[in-house]
This record gives structure tokens, sequence and C-alpha cells, in this order.
């Protein structure tokens, strides 16, 4: 290509700048607006905005522009795509929460696909700035949602506290990212790798301070305590959507940094990811027995969630990358139809969270209960469900890589997780019933009917998962 | 090879349970309706296995009516196929499935639809474990089965069903969770899943032992063994009778069922050097535990107990790894899936008209119900392995083929043999002879219907197998002599390798 130098290519961008563009129009459109249904415009063109962005996203050429920082291959487009899905299923998922709760803004939907767009940076970023770039973009429109809620002071105390911890983390990323810089001479990954090789003290140094900053957004063991506290405060489906789509960014700025940046050093990261990984697991099934909040209890089964993808990282391999993307997929379609019931869980017209509140919902309402039981068993990773297919492919990758210790203890940890996605069930199911819920509106049972039918179906057709994540583990080897 | 009929026979009772689903409305005529649909695609489905029978051809050793197509891409394939080993496990769940319909059409009354679904799916589910010729495949449909069975328990049980559906539940996924793991490294040692396959490769020794152990763990549990046993007795008291008779009658047999699938061909020399493991265990089960039976005082608990006995002999026969112990596990769990459902079937018939399971609370049924007390002794002696009846095939093939192997083996096992006497005879004795003394009883009715069509075929096969087991042993003699042969070429390569290095 006879690109003249100073202008980059921008065509493997177009899907970003598309979101970009969108997003502040329709910020000018939500100031000089002066009709009726405000949100519900902002909510149906952010939508339109994300599947334009997600047809553009597989359509796109591959390549890296902007001097190298951002790439787009398969890794980029498939995680791109799932983290699109999270953010529109948790807008589609809105607004008769939005309505009753009479928090209505059109703000709302505009914050939301800036922080999309921070993830699909995230997903592209090849260098460290490009990549505080995208986890800054995300992360502020992230704490100002959980905050959304001004009138409210657990909304506001969720904000602040996301915020103020997230500040930190962004910091010692940032610190990390600077030893680096300083041990090496680049900020871009394969530059990074060239001059790492081996690493030394330094780096090490420099990869931990990284590590702290990655662990923090995943929510992985020891960074994790902001979970519970912020999902439990935040909007409901706010709560979706910040267990759904960022986890999914996360995660792949995750994998890309590890994989590209430091390919000569995985003896180092190999040992904190095992830990990590192992910690999660354990305190997610562990500490989610004592839970009486749903929303709390969602929190601890992410931190358990992200140790089991992080398995498939520490294995350092291509199969074990494979196996992050489909666990994310899957945790992603099982995340946002329980939060679909969460966010049925309406009485006398005000929300209840608390587990018990569900007690008998077979009776009140079996369609319910009953996705709800199979996305539970999903996630509890039982057979024949689409959770046991994403923990089969992260353990299969530990045991080629012959991480037998993380491997049984992972089992195990499931096994102790499997108890308390147990106890919801045995509540739905076996306990007297309690007055039903208000109807379920329709937008929730849409999305409740398709995860559903997607967790219990998979087993049927899984090969198209599989290769496409075959293909994005193979772009990052 | 017209069309795919293990997997029409396997998924047949899923389309019974969409046609349930189907059904509007909690009144009298939905519950009949369902009612009658599980038992009408349960019946079909019985009769398809028997195409099964007649199109299978027991002189051959080989996989049969194989059915593989792609499915998880690589070498993890949906491949289907049955042998001698299978192919009776298949027919005893098809078989069994209409009886356990019909045996709950008056004891459940509600959320029939859910529990007529459940009992489908579960069908299915066993179904495909018994067919399924790939490892992960295998997996989806053993694990699978616990869903079901949990809300079998939890919903329609007794008074401590939650306790006891989350010990079943817990205690089997541990165990099977190892097994997980086990496939996987088997999986990256022989490049495949495809049992057939692995059947032919030969796994490092020290290898073996770790995936052995590993298998263990799971069928241990499902079987179960001695020691862990103990969500068995739990599980059958809480669950409901239908739960119990598929509790007892197929899904213990997985477990036995996997030692003779993967355990003793895949890891022969691994199964040669632990059997002694397995005989110690196996004599543990067979004599403590029929000491435990004597004491109970509820008599679910204690024909449990005895199941656990009873698969003692099973695991003992299967390890002797001679063709009668083999041909006599098979034999007896067969056997004990007849006879074990029938019994949980006859405290079903009493259980519903005293709800209690007290043996105290019974006692000279005889006159009240002769042809209860005819039935019920059938399955007694079966269960004592009286000659003449089912039970007396198994235990005395498992018994000589022990013999063969490990004299004091066999002799210790034969203890277990006069316990269950005493503990069969005397609960027969407590609850259908003597005086009726309690007025409770005074009325109580004999078997209508309906309970003597479940139980009449029960009678008529434990008689008929007593005396006459060709059928079963000829059906499962060529796959049994192939595994035997493989077992032993096995393990004698292993011994001369071994020799080499030395």
């Amino acid at each position: 290509m006879n690109e003249p130098a100073h202008v980059p290519a921008l065509l493997p961008a177009v899907p970003e700048m598309v979101l970009a563009l969108g997003a502040m129009a329709l910020l000018m459109f939500g100031v000089y607006y002066r009709g009726d249904r405000l949100t519900w415009f902002t909510n149906a063109i952010a939508i339109a905005l994300m599947l334009l962005a997600g047809v553009l996203v597989v359509i796109v050429p591959a390549g890296a522009t902007f001097g190298g920082s951002f790439v787009v291959d398969s890794f980029a487009r498939v995680m791109k795509i799932l983290a699109l899905i999270g953010s529109a299923a948790a807008i589609a998922m809105s607004p008769s929460y939005l309505a009753a709760e009479k928090q209505d803004k059109f703000e709302y939907a505009i914050l939301i696909l800036l922080s999309t767009l921070g993830m699909m940076l995230l997903a592209s970023a090849a260098d460290l700035i490009a990549l505080y770039l995208g986890l800054e973009l995300m992360s502020l429109s992230l704490y100002v949602l959980a905050a959304i809620q001004r009138d409210s002071v657990r909304s506001t105390e969720a904000g602040l506290k996301y915020f103020v911890l997230g500040a930190l983390s962004s910091g010692m990323l940032l610190y990390g990212a600077s030893l680096i810089y300083g041990f090496t001479g680049t900020v871009s990954f394969t530059g990074i790798a060239q001059a790492a090789g081996e690493g030394g003290v330094g780096l090490v140094f420099g990869l931990v301070f990284l590590y702290a900053g990655f662990c923090f957004k995943v929510s992985a063991v020891p960074f994790h305590m902001w979970t519970p506290d912020v999902y439990e405060g935040a909007p409901t489906p706010i709560t979706a959507f910040f267990a759904a789509a960022p986890k999914v960014a996360a995660i792949a700025m995750f994998v890309r940094a590890t994989v590209a940046a430091f390919p000569g050093m995985t003896t180092q990261w190999q040992q904190i990811l095992v830990f990590v990984a192992i910690a999660s697991m354990a305190l997610g099934a562990f500490a989610a027995i004592g839970q009486r909040n749903i929303k709390r209890l969602m929190a601890y089964s992410s931190i358990g969630h992200m140790g089991f993808a992080l398995i498939g990282l520490a294995a350092a391999t291509e199969e074990g990358v494979r196996g992050v993307v489909v666990y994310m997929a899957i945790y992603l379609t099982m995340t946002l139809g329980t939060f679909a019931c969460i966010l049925a869980m309406r009485r006398d017209g005000a929300m209840v969270e608390e587990i018990s509140d569900l007690a008998g919902l077979a009776r009140t309402s079996p369609a319910m209960a009953f996705f709800l039981a199979m996305l539970l068993f999903s996630l509890a990773g039982v057979p024949p469900l689409a959770g046991f297919f994403a923990k089969f492919y992260v353990f299969m990758a530990a045991i080629k890589a012959g991480l037998y210790t993380l491997a049984v203890i992972g089992v195990l940890a499931s096994v102790v997780g499997a108890y308390y996605y147990l106890m919801i069930i045995k509540i739905m199911y076996f306990d007297e019933p309690r007055p039903s819920f208000a109807p379920m509106p329709q937008e929730l049972k849409g999305v409740l009917a398709v995860t559903g039918l997607f967790n219990i179906l998979y087993c049927l057709y899984p090969a198209p998962l599989l290769d496409v994540a075959s293909a994005a583990a193979k772009s990052l080897f | 090879m017209s069309w795919p009929i293990l997997s029409v026979t396997t998924f047949l009772p899923l389309v019974g349970a969409l046609f349930i689903l189907a059904i509007q409305g909690e009144d009298e005529a939905a519950k009949r309706n369902a009612r009658w649909v599980a038992l009408w695609t349960t019946l079909v489905t019985f009769a398809v296995s028997l195409v099964l029978l007649w199109r299978f051809d027991a002189a051959s050793p080989e996989f049969q009516l194989v059915e593989k197509r792609p499915w998880l891409g690589g070498a993890i394939n949906y491949h289907m196929g049955i042998d001698g080993i299978s192919l009776p496990f298949v027919i005893l769940t098809t078989a069994l499935m209409p009886l356990c319909i019909v045996a709950s059409w008056q004891p459940i009354q509600i959320r029939v639809k859910e529990y007529m679904v459940a009992f489908l799916a579960l069908e299915t589910l066993m179904v495909g474990t018994f067919c399924a010729l790939d490892l992960v495949l295998f997996y989806l449909f053993f694990e699978g089965g616990l869903i079901p069975m949990f809300l079998i328990i939890g919903v329609w049980g007794g008074p401590r069903r939650v306790y006891a559906s989350f010990k079943f539940f817990l205690y089997t996924l541990l165990g099977s969770v190892l097994m997980l793991l086990a496939i996987m490294a088997m999986y990256w040692d022989a490049g495949t899943t495809d049992i057939p396959s692995l059947m032919r490769h030969a796994f490092p020794r020290g290898m073996q032992t770790w995936l052995w152990l590993a298998f263990l763990a799971s069928f241990a549990v499902k079987l179960p063994m001695w020691p862990v046993h103990t969500w068995l007795p739990d599980a059958h008291v809480e669950a409901p009778t239908a739960g119990s008779v598929i509790l007892a009658a197929i899904l213990l047999k997985m477990g036995g069922y996997g030692f003779l699938r993967f355990s003793l061909p895949m890891f022969p020399a691994a199964s040669y050097d632990l059997a002694p493991l397995i005989f110690a265990l196996s004599i543990v089960a067979v004599v403590y535990t029929s000491l435990v039976a004597l004491m109970q005082e509820d008599v679910k608990k204690l024909i449990a107990y005895s199941s656990v006995a009873h698969m003692g002999f099973v695991t003992m026969g299967i390890f002797a790894a001679t063709a009668q112990g083999v041909a006599g596990g098979i034999f007896q769990m067969i056997s004990h899936g007849i006879v074990s459902a029938a019994l949980f079937l006859c405290v079903g018939v009493i259980y519903d008209r005293m709800h209690t399971r007290e043996i105290a609370a019974y006692g000279g049924l005889v006159n009240r119900m002769p042809l209860y007390a005819a039935a019920f002794m059938v399955f007694t002696l079966a269960n004592v392995g009286l000659p003449g009846t089912s039970g007396f095939v198994g235990e005395f093939l498992a018994l000589i083929g022990t013999f063969r192997v490990n004299t004091w083996v066999a002799t210790l096992a034969t203890l277990g043999v006069i316990l269950s006497a005493a503990y069969a005879l005397w609960l027969y004795r407590r609850i259908i002879f003597g005086p009726i003394e309690k007025p409770s009883l005074a009325r109580i009715k004999d078997l209508d219907q309906r309970e003597i069509a479940v139980l009449a075929p029960l009678v008529a096969l434990t008689i008929l197998f007593g005396v006459y087991p060709k059928p079963v042993l000829d059906i499962s003699a060529a796959s049994v002599a192939a595994l035997l042969e493989n077992y032993e070429r096995a393990l004698g390569l292993a011994k001369a390798a071994a020799l080499a290095a030395q």
C-alpha cells in the first residue's frame, strides 16, 4: 500500500468512528430535542448504531493502523462483537426499569455507547497508550453510569467507590506501563516482546503492576473488593451491563497484552495467573454461599467465572485462548439471561433483590423459573448446557499445558460453586410460593428466551462458535 | 442402515416431553393427558428398543448400529453404537420406564406435567449414556441425568428432600468432575475421545493408574461403593417411588457399566494392579452394608443398603476379570435392576396406602393382601439369591469368577449371601406375617389392577431369568469374551514391557 506516511489508514477503524460520531451526534440530539419519548429515541438509535458497528466490524479489512497501535484481527473482531452484543442487550433490557424508577435520562444510552467505544478500542489496542486510552474511556463512562441514579444514596456510593478504587488501579496500571516502557524503550506490544526477551526483575515489577490494573478491571482476586458493592448499589440494568460487556473487553485486553507483549516471559506471568485464577475461583465459590442479595451473589459468581476464564490464559497456548473466547461468549449469554430475570423481580411496584423473593417461582411463573434454572445449571457448568462447554475448553487447555493442580482445584471450586446455584433453584422449585411478580416486560422476555434457548440448545450445534474462537486464537499466535 | 435407530430410541422421549409441555392448564384433564402422553411415549420407545434387539447380531463383539456425525469439531464426534454389554442396559431402561409412569399414576397429583417431562428427559439421558461411543458425549449424558433426578427428588420427594437432593447432586458431581479431567488427559494422550479407538490405545502405565483412579472417583460414587455410598440411602428414602426405582435400577448401573466400558478395557494394567483395592472395598460393602441393613427401621433404607451390598458383588465380579466374573457382574446388574425396582414398587404400594415407611407400622399384611404377599415374596427371595430366581444366577457367577482369582475374597463375599437372607427374610416376616394388630391396617386393600399390571411383568422376568438366564448371557457373551481377550493381551504386553525394563 502506498499510503502517505502522515495519514493513517482509517478503514480498519470505521466501526469505532461510527460509534464515536454517532454518540456525539446523539448527545446534540438529546440536548436540542424538545419532543416526547426522547429516551426511547436515544435508546433505539444507540442500539441501531451498535448493530451498524457490528456489521462494520465484520466487513472492515484486517490490518494495523495508526502506526501499529490499532490492530484488527479475528480476535479483535470476535471480542468486539461480543462487547457490542452485551451493550446492546443491556440497553434493550433497560427501558421498563428506567420508566418505572423515573430515571429515564437520555444520557444513559450515550454513556453506554461511549463506554462500548472504549471497549472496542481495548480489543484492538496493540500498544500501552492505546490500551490506556480505551480503558479510561470505558471506565469513566462506567463510573458515571454506576452513579446515574443521583438521588439514591446507594447508587452514588457505588459510583464513588468504583471511581476511587478504579482511579487507584489505573494509577497502578500506568505505573506498571511506565516501568515496562523504561525497561524496553517502547510501548508497542511487538516492540516490548522483542526487547523483553526472557525478562528481568524490573520488567517483572512492571508486569505485576500492569496485572494489578487488569485484575481490577476483570474483578479478579485480589482486586475484586469493589465488585459486590458496585453490583449491589448500581441500578440493576447497569449491573447487568457491568457484568457482561466490560468483562469481555477487559479479558480481551488482558489476553492480547499478555500474549502479544510478553511471550518470552511465560513462566513469570503464568505463576501470577495461576494464583489469580485459583484465588478467584475459590473466593467466588465460597463467598457466594452466604449471600442473600441476588445482585451481590452475581458479583461473586462473576468473580468466580473470571477465575475460570483466566485458566485458559494461564495455559499460555492457542487452545487456552480459544477456551477464553468460548468462555466469554457463553458467559455473556448466561449473565444477560440471568439479569433479565433479576430485572423482572418486581412486586407491588418496587424492585426486590433478595434471593428468597424467588420462592416458588416455578409455580407462579413456570416459564421464567425454567429458563432461570437452566441458566443457573449452565452457570454451574452442568452438561449438557452451554456453561459446561465453556469450562470444558479452558480445562482442556490447562490439562494440555500440564497445569494439573490448577485444573483439579478449578473443578473442585466448580462443585462448591454449584451449591449456591442449586440453592437458588431449590428456592424456586422446592419452596412454597410467594406472591407472584409483576408481568415480565416483553424486552426481558425476549432476552431471556434467546439466551435460555442458546444455553439449552448449544450442545446440538457447537461447531460455529468453536471455529470462530479457533480462528480468533490463531490470530494472536 | 436406513434410519438412525439409536438416536431415535434416545431422543424419542424428548419428543414426548415437548408434547407434554404443549399441554395447557392445570386441571384434571391436563394431568390425564400428560400421563397418557408419557405412557405412550415410553411404550413406543420400548417398542423401538425391541427393534434394536432384533437387529442386533449377538455373535459379533463389534459395536453395532453405529452412527457418527461431526459434533465438537476435531476428533470429538457424535458417535453412537451398542455392543453386547450396553444393549441389556438399554432394554432395561426402556422396559422399566412405562412401569414407572404407571406406578406414578395415582401417587403423583401435583405438578404432573413437570414430573412427566422430568422423567422423559431422564430417559433420554439414561439411554444416551449407554449408547454413547464418545467419551465427551458419554459425559454429557452421564452428568446431564443429575438435573432431572435432582428435581424429581427435590420437588416430589419426602420431608427431607432438600438435604437428599443436594447430597445426591453434589456427591455425584464431585466424583464426576475428576473423571472429566481424566477424559481431557486421555484426549491429549490419544488424540481422540472415540471409545473404540481408546480401547485400542495403550496408555502409559503410570498414567493409567491416575486415570483409573479418576474414573473410580466417579463410578464409585455412582455405583455406589463403600465408603462413598452414603448419599444413596438418603436419596432413596426421600425420592418418590418411581424416582427410587430409576435410581436403583438404572442410575446405579451406570457405574458398573462405566467400569466395564472404560476401566477394564482402557486401563488394563491399572485394573490388574488395583484389583485388590476393589476387592477390599467390595468385601466391606457386602458385609458391612448387609449388617447395616439388618438394623434399619425404614423399609426403603433397608432396600437401599441391600443395593449397596449387591453392587459389591458386581464390582468384585467385574474386577476378577474372568469370563464368569464379568458375565456374573452384568447379569447381577440386570437382575438387580429388575428386583430392586420391583422391591421399591412394592414399598410404594403400601406407602401409598399408609403413608409411612416404618417397618414397625406394618405386620400381618398376608391376611388382607395375599396377592401382594406373594409378589413381595418372589422379590424378597430373588434379593436373597435363591436358586430359581434371577438373583441367584448373577451372584453365583460372580462368586465363581472371583473364586478362580482369589479364594478368600469369594469366601468372605459368601458371608454376604447369608446376611442378605437374614435381613431380607426378617423384613418379610415383620411386614407380611403375623396377625394384623394395628387398627389402621384392618381395612387395607390388596393390589388393584394398575399395581398388578406393574408387578406382574417383573415377577415373570425374575423367575424367567432365574430358570433360563441364557438370553441375557448370550447377548453379552461375545462382547465379554472380546473384552477379556483384549484385557489379557494388554496385560501380557504390559508385563513383558516391565520385564524388559528390568
